[in-house]
C-alpha cells in the first residue's frame, strides 16, 4: 500500500438481505458485527460480505426506536449516527422491566451507546479503567472511579428481547448478560459481565428534550415516567440545597443587620438619674424637660436601670409625649433586686436594669412624663435613685432572628420533599429504600407521594 | 532513514522495510505473506483480501506517543466469536516498536514487558485473575479466542502459521493496560495504557465519505 495515497471510506453500501430480499444498509462501514435487517428481523454477520444469516426469527414482537436509526445527532461535543437498536429486559420479583439501548457510532471515536427506560435518557461511554470496589456507611456495595463514589443500585441479568440494525458485537435475541448498577447521579456506572468478560461503561442522565434537540426528532420529547436512577434530583429537592439557600439568605439577612446597624443613629437624647421617695405626700409623677427626636421615623430604646436597689422592686410608668400634637405612647418598666440566704446559700435575683424599644416614632419635640411606685411606698423610708436613658435609633436585632426563624420553616418541607424524590429512585432499586433508609423511612412512612 | 529495500520472491515487486527488525511484511501488490532471513525474502503464505476496513487508521499514518513520534508500518486483524480487533504496529523514531490496538474505536498503546512474576498458564488464568506489573495492579477483565483474519505490513514476529490464539486482556482502576499473548510458550506480556484518539494527533488517516474528523 502506498501511503502517500488518500484512502477514502465509501459510504454505506446497498446489500439485500439474504432471507427477505430487502435492501440493508451498512453504516458504520465494517466496524459492527451483526446487522438485522429492519423487514423481516433476521439477525445476519455485517463481517461477512455475504450476510450470513445468524439468527432467522427473533420474536413476533416489534419494538420501533424512538430515534430513526440512520439519523444524526450532536451529543457531548461529536456527532454520533443510531446505527443499532435493542430492547433488553429484566425479570424482578415476577415483573418485566424494559429498557432500550441504542448504538451510535463515529468512524473516529468509536461507539457510545444511549439507553432509554420510561423516557429517562444516559449516554453511555465505554470506560477503559476498572472501578475499584468497597462498601458505604449503610454496608452496602460502591464502586469507586477517580475518586467518585458511586452506590450499588441493582443487580439482575438482562436479556435482549428485540434487536434492529448494527452492532459492534455479534447480539442475538435471548443473549443474557450480568448487569450490576452503581449510582451518584447525574452519573452511573454500569458492568456488563459474561463468563470470561466484564465490560464497564458511565452514563450520564440526558433529558428527553436534548436528545430530541440533538437528532432533530420531530414533536417534543414524551414526558418521563417515575424517578429514574440516576436522575438528578430537581433543583430544589436535591439534597443539601435547600441548606445552601438557607445560608444564602442568612447570610443576606446578617449582611442587612450589620448595614442597618452601621447606619442606626444610636443618638442619647436623655441620660438622667432620678431619686424616688417613696414617703411623703405629694405629686410623683413629674415630666422632663424636652427633647428633639431627629430624623422621620425611628425606633427608641429606653433604659431604665436601679443600680443601688437592694431587696426591692419599683415600676417606673411612662409616656413618651410629642411637645406638637400632644400625641402619647404610654409603657412601663419594672426592676428589681433581691439577695439572701437560703440554707446556708447565698442567692441573688438581679433584674436591676429593663428596658423597651419603643418602634416607630415619628421625628419631632418630645418629653417624657415619669411616674415610679414600689411597695415601699409606704413601709421604706430610704429614698430610691434609677436611671432612664433614651437611645434615638439603635440597631433592631429581633426581627433578624425571627427572620432566621421563617427561614427554616420551607427548609422543613423542602428536606422532606427531596427525601421522597430518593424514596422514589431507590424503589425500583435491590433495596427498596435510599442507603439512608432509617432516616428517611420514617419521614416517607405516610405514604402519600409513594405512587410507584 | 535509509530503508532496506528486497524484491517480492512471488511476484518481483519492490519490498521497501520501514522497520529494519522487520521479520515479517506483506507484499502489497501479491498479498503474499513474506518472511525475512537475513535479506532473502521467503513466501510462506498469501492472505486473502482484507475484511472492510473498521479503523481511521492505515499503514503509513503517523502520529505521536508521549511525545515519541511514531509511524504505522504493521497490522494484524483478528476476529473472534463476537467481534473483531486491530493491533497496529508502531515504529517510534528512537527505534522501538509497540502496538497501537483498536478495538471498536477504543484506543491502546502497548509495549512487550518482561513479566515481574510468572504468568498463569492458558488454562488457568480467568476472568477477575489479578496481577502486579510495574507497581501497576491490573485485572483480567476479558479472555479471548481469537483467530487471524489477516496481516498487512512490517511485524515483528512470523504470524503465517498461527491460527487460533488465546488472549487475557487485564484492566487497572486508572486507564493503565494490558495483554497476556498465549500464541507463544511462555506467554508474552504487553503493558500499555488506553489513549484517546485525539492525543495521538495522527496524520495521513483515512477519510470517511460523509465524515468529517
Amino acid at each position: 500500500m502506498n501511503p502517500g495515497v488518500r484512502k477514502i471510506v465509501p459510504k454505506p453500501k446497498a446489500l439485500n438481505c439474504p432471507n427477505c430480499g430487502s435492501a440493508i444498509e451498512l453504516r458504520a462501514m465494517g466496524a459492527a458485527t451483526t446487522v438485522v435487517c429492519s423487514y423481516c428481523s433476521s439477525t445476519l454477520d455485517a463481517a461477512n460480505p455475504q450476510l450470513v444469516i445468524l439468527q432467522k426469527w427473533q420474536s413476533q414482537m416489534t419494538v420501533q426506536p424512538l430515534i430513526p436509526l440512520g439519523s444524526r445527532g450532536n451529543l457531548f461535543g461529536a456527532v454520533w449516527e443510531a446505527i443499532g437498536f435493542q430492547q433488553r429486559g429484566i425479570t424482578v420479583d415476577g415483573t418485566d422491566y424494559f429498557w432500550r439501548e441504542y448504538v451510535l457510532f463515529n468512524p473516529f471515536k468509536g461507539f457510545r451507546y444511549l439507553s432509554e427506560y420510561e423516557n429517562h435518557w444516559s449516554f453511555v461511554t465505554p470506560l477503559p479503567s476498572i472501578p475499584v470496589p468497597g462498601v458505604n456507611n449503610y454496608n452496602r456495595p460502591t464502586m469507586t472511579l477517580d475518586g467518585v463514589v458511586y452506590n450499588h443500585f441493582q443487580s439482575a441479568q438482562a436479556t435482549t428481547s428485540f434487536v434492529i440494525g448494527e452492532f459492534p458485537w455479534q447480539v442475538r435475541v435471548g443473549e443474557v448478560v450480568g448487569t450490576a448498577d452503581y449510582v451518584l447521579p447525574p452519573r452511573m456506572l454500569s458492568a456488563e459481565t459474561t463468563v470470561n468478560e466484564v465490560n464497564w461503561s458511565r452514563g450520564e442522565y440526558v433529558e428527553g428534550a436534548a436528545i430530541w434537540a440533538a437528532f432533530q426528532l420531530p414533536n417534543a420529547a414524551p414526558a418521563a415516567n417515575g424517578v429514574y436512577s440516576s436522575q438528578p434530583a430537581p433543583v430544589e429537592n436535591r439534597p443539601g440545597r435547600p441548606w445552601k439557600l438557607f445560608l444564602i439568605f442568612a447570610a443576606l439577612l446578617m449582611g442587612m443587620m450589620i448595614f442597618f446597624s452601621a447606619r442606626a443613629r444610636q443618638e442619647t437624647v436623655l441620660d438622667q438619674t432620678y431619686t424616688y421617695q417613696p414617703v411623703g405626700a405629694g405629686e410623683k409623677s413629674f415630666v422632663t424637660p424636652p427633647f428633639e427626636l431627629r430624623g422621620d421615623s425611628a425606633n427608641l430604646q429606653v433604659d431604665v436601670t436601679g443600680a443601688e436597689l437592694q431587696n426591692e422592686w419599683a415600676f417606673i410608668s411612662m409616656a413618651l409625649i410629642n411637645e406638637q400634637t400632644g400625641e402619647a405612647f404610654d409603657f412601663g418598666r419594672q426592676i428589681s433586686f433581691y439577695s439572701g440566704t437560703d440554707g446556708g446559700e447565698s442567692w441573688t435575683e438581679d433584674n436591676r436594669s429593663d428596658s423597651a424599644t419603643l418602634p416607630s416614632i415619628p421625628g419631632g419635640r418630645y418629653y417624657l412624663r415619669i411616674e415610679p411606685e414600689s411597695e415601699s411606698n409606704y413601709v421604706k423610708p430610704t429614698p430610691i435613685k434609677y436611671n432612664v436613658k433614651l437611645v434615638r435609633d439603635v440597631p433592631f436585632y429581633l426581627r433578624y432572628f425571627v427572620g432566621l426563624l421563617l427561614l427554616l420553616v420551607p427548609l422543613v418541607f423542602m428536606g422532606r420533599k427531596g427525601a421522597n424524590f430518593e424514596a422514589l429512585r431507590w424503589t425500583e432499586s435491590d433495596y427498596g429504600v435510599p442507603p439512608a433508609a432509617a432516616v428517611w423511612k420514617s419521614d416517607n412512612s405516610s405514604g402519600d407521594d409513594d405512587d410507584e | 532513514m535509509s530503508q532496506p529495500t528486497a524484491i517480492c520472491p512471488n511476484c518481483g515487486a519492490q519490498i521497501r522495510f520501514r522497520w529494519s527488525s522487520a521479520i515479517q511484511t506483506t507484499c502489497e501488490y501479491c498479498k503474499s505473506i513474506l518472511v525475512r532471513h537475513d535479506v532473502n525474502l521467503v513466501k510462506v503464505g498469501q492472505v486473502a483480501d482484507l475484511p472492510p476496513d473498521i479503523s481511521p487508521i492505515q499503514i503509513g499514518t503517523e502520529g505521536v506517543y508521549r511525545d515519541t513520534a511514531f509511524q504505522v508500518i504493521g497490522r494484524i486483524i483478528y476476529s473472534h466469536d463476537v467481534g473483531a480487533w486491530n493491533e497496529w504496529h508502531l515504529m517510534f523514531s528512537n527505534g522501538s516498536s509497540g502496538w497501537l490496538s483498536d478495538a471498536q474505536a477504543e484506543y491502546a498503546v502497548s509495549f512487550i514487558s518482561a513479566p515481574d512474576s510468572p504468568l498463569p498458564g492458558p488454562a488457568d488464568v480467568y476472568r477477575g485473575w489479578e496481577f502486579v506489573q510495574q507497581g501497576v495492579h491490573l485485572a483480567v477483565t476479558a479472555l479471548t479466542e481469537a483467530s487471524y483474519e489477516g496481516v498487512e505490513g512490517e511485524l515483528p514476529f512470523q504470524y503465517w502459521d498461527k491460527v487460533k490464539c488465546q488472549f487475557a486482556d487485564l484492566r487497572s482502576n486508572d486507564g493503565r493496560f494490558a495483554t497476556i499473548d498465549y500464541t507463544e510458550a511462555p506467554p508474552l506480556l504487553f503493558l500499555g495504557e488506553f489513549v484517546e484518539f485525539e492525543s495521538l494527533r495522527m496524520v495521513n488517516l483515512k477519510e470517511f465519505e460523509g465524515w468529517t474528523s
